[in-house]
């Protein structure tokens, strides 16, 4: 039996896979007096799917969006690669980061949200392009094929010229996953891609986000309630608790023989 | 009370048609400023910083608090006291466009608080620089949400023209006046006078309404 009290560390991967790609150093965030991340210790190597699974109100999406910088830690601080996400280094000294170098950190990390969150003033062509002209400096031509490539991957090449309103749910949820792939991102973020769906269209979704753990190297870190997607594509399930990592391991082991009696609880709840 | 005389009627008409024309430039070029100075107005006031809110809003509240007629006679009597003269319709303009800017500086704050939260997310979630973001997410947006509410101003502002008269630019009601100061007969003119400014307003507004319906969908 695991203590509940003490909150883990969590690592997935080792060395062998590559670089440390995500590290959370003692992140703590509050929102008033409620504290929803509580000296949370997590590292991510390069190339690992991450899924965070526990109750709803646990921090999950809290940690997603302390990554993609919509939230700013009170405590502790986040790398990216070799970078601090919110913090700078000046003579030896970490000080909070400015926008500019915010946004040079973020450009490594890529996010879907659960509401798709398309630009409804732009095409699909345009949503899939925006970021890699204006941000990469991309020019046109290279971006609207990178663009055509993508939407290829997630079978909307028919879809191009259209705007997001005129697509089903599912359709504009496979865009904003190749918006996000069009920066070439090293992390993918997913929280409950497949939540404001309906039930016909998540396997649509499900199936693309399969195909692209499965063919890149891309890192993951997955919010979801889709518990036989969690199981095909993680290297490692994460159970939180109250802004704690009460639990983690491989799928087999998390889903199949969980140790801690929440966690186990939770799975029944949603198995 | 005299009676209704369509000749006369047809020898004033030309004259008022010209001062018709004057309403609507005044119309046009004072709505341009209005929403360009609006838009200014609305950027500065979401500034992070209290030294330019601060001043921004004193300015806003101060020209939306006073009545148009006291703005036009400072602009027309008393700035060419501090060398600044400007020909009437010119004033007119900028009074009209300085006055309607307060209103439309509010129009497009509510069009683009009424930009979702997901959009700013997603732009942060891409990179996109902040001013990217304005331009090509969130202006766009907002446009299509104040068209209706900028229009209705137009119209607002189209109906206030008369005040012009005031210092002296010859739009409807000036020449409306001057013809019935020397012929001692206001009936006929100052009646077509309100029938243009129907003629014009009712099928404008009606035009506003069907545009809505179609930026809605
Ligand atoms: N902007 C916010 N202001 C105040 N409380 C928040 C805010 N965002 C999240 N919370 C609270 O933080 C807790 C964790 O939220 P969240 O990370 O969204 O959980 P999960 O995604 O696991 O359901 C919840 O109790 C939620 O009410
Ligand atoms: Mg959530």
């Amino acid at each position: 039996m695991s203590d509940d009290s003490t909150p883990k560390k969590a690592t997935v991967g080792t060395e062998e896979d590559g670089p440390e790609l995500v590290r959370f150093d003692r992140v703590t965030k509050r929102f008033g007096t409620h504290t929803v991340l509580d000296s949370l210790e997590m590292t991510v190597y390069s190339g690992k799917h991450v899924t965070l699974i526990g109750p709803s109100g646990s921090g999950k999406t809290t940690i997603l969006r302390l990554l993609m910088t919509l939230l700013k830690p009170d405590e502790g601080t986040i790398k990216v690669g070799d970078a601090y996400l919110t913090h700078e280094e000046k003579n030896g000294k970490l000080v909070p980061a400015g926008e500019k170098h915010c946004r040079e950190v973020r450009k490594n990390i890529g996010m879907v949200f659960q509401q798709f969150n398309l630009f409804p003033n732009m095409k699909v062509l345009r949503n899939i392009t925006e970021a890699p002209v204006h941000v990469l400096g991309l020019d046109k031509g290279a971006a609207e094929e990178r663009a055509r490539g993508l939407l290829d991957l997630v079978g909307l090449t028919q879809h191009i010229d259209k705007y997001p309103s005129q697509l089903s749910g599912g359709q504009q949820q496979r865009v904003a996953i190749a918006r996000a792939l069009a920066m070439r991102p090293q992390v993918l973020l997913l929280d409950e891609v497949t939540s404001a769906l309906d039930p016909e269209l998540v396997a649509g979704v499900l199936d693309v986000l399969r195909d692209i753990a499965h063919t890149t190297d891309i890192t993951m870190l997955i919010v979801t309630h889709e518990m036989n997607f969690a199981r095909d594509i993680s290297d490692c399930v994460m159970m939180f608790d109250q802004g704690r990592v009460i639990e983690f391991g491989t799928p087999e082991k998390i889903f199949s023989e969980p140790e801690n009696d929440r966690t186990r609880e939770f799975l029944s709840a949603v198995l | 009370m005299n009676n209704w005389s369509w000749e006369y009627v047809r020898d004033i008409l030309p004259d008022l048609l010209q001062g018709l024309w004057i309403t609507v430039q005044a119309t046009l070029y004072g709505s341009l400023v209005a929403f360009a100075l609006g838009l200014v107005w609305a950027l500065l006031l979401r500034s992070p910083s209290r030294w330019v809110t601060w001043p921004v809003s004193i300015v806003v509240e101060f020209v939306r608090n006073t009545p148009l007629l006291v703005q036009l006679f400072f602009l027309f009597f008393v700035l060419p006291g501090w060398g600044l003269t400007f020909p009437p319709l010119a004033t007119g303009v900028i009074g009209l466009g300085l006055h309607y800017s307060t209103y439309t500086a509010e129009v497009y704050r509510a069009g683009i608080d009424g930009v979702p939260e997901g959009q700013w997310e997603a732009a942060t979630a891409l990179s996109l620089p902040r001013r990217r973001t304005w331009t090509s997410v969130i202006l766009p947006q907002a446009f299509r949400r104040v068209v209706p509410a900028l229009g209705n101003y137009v119209i607002a502002m189209f109906k206030d023209t008369p005040m012009l008269a005031a210092i002296t630019v010859a739009e409807m009601l000036f020449r409306a006046n001057s013809i019935g100061a020397t012929t001692f007969d206001y009936m006929e003119p100052i009646t077509v006078v309100g029938v243009l400014f129907v003629v014009i307003s009712y099928p404008t507004s009606l035009a506003l309404r069907a545009l809505e319906r179609r930026l809605v969908r």
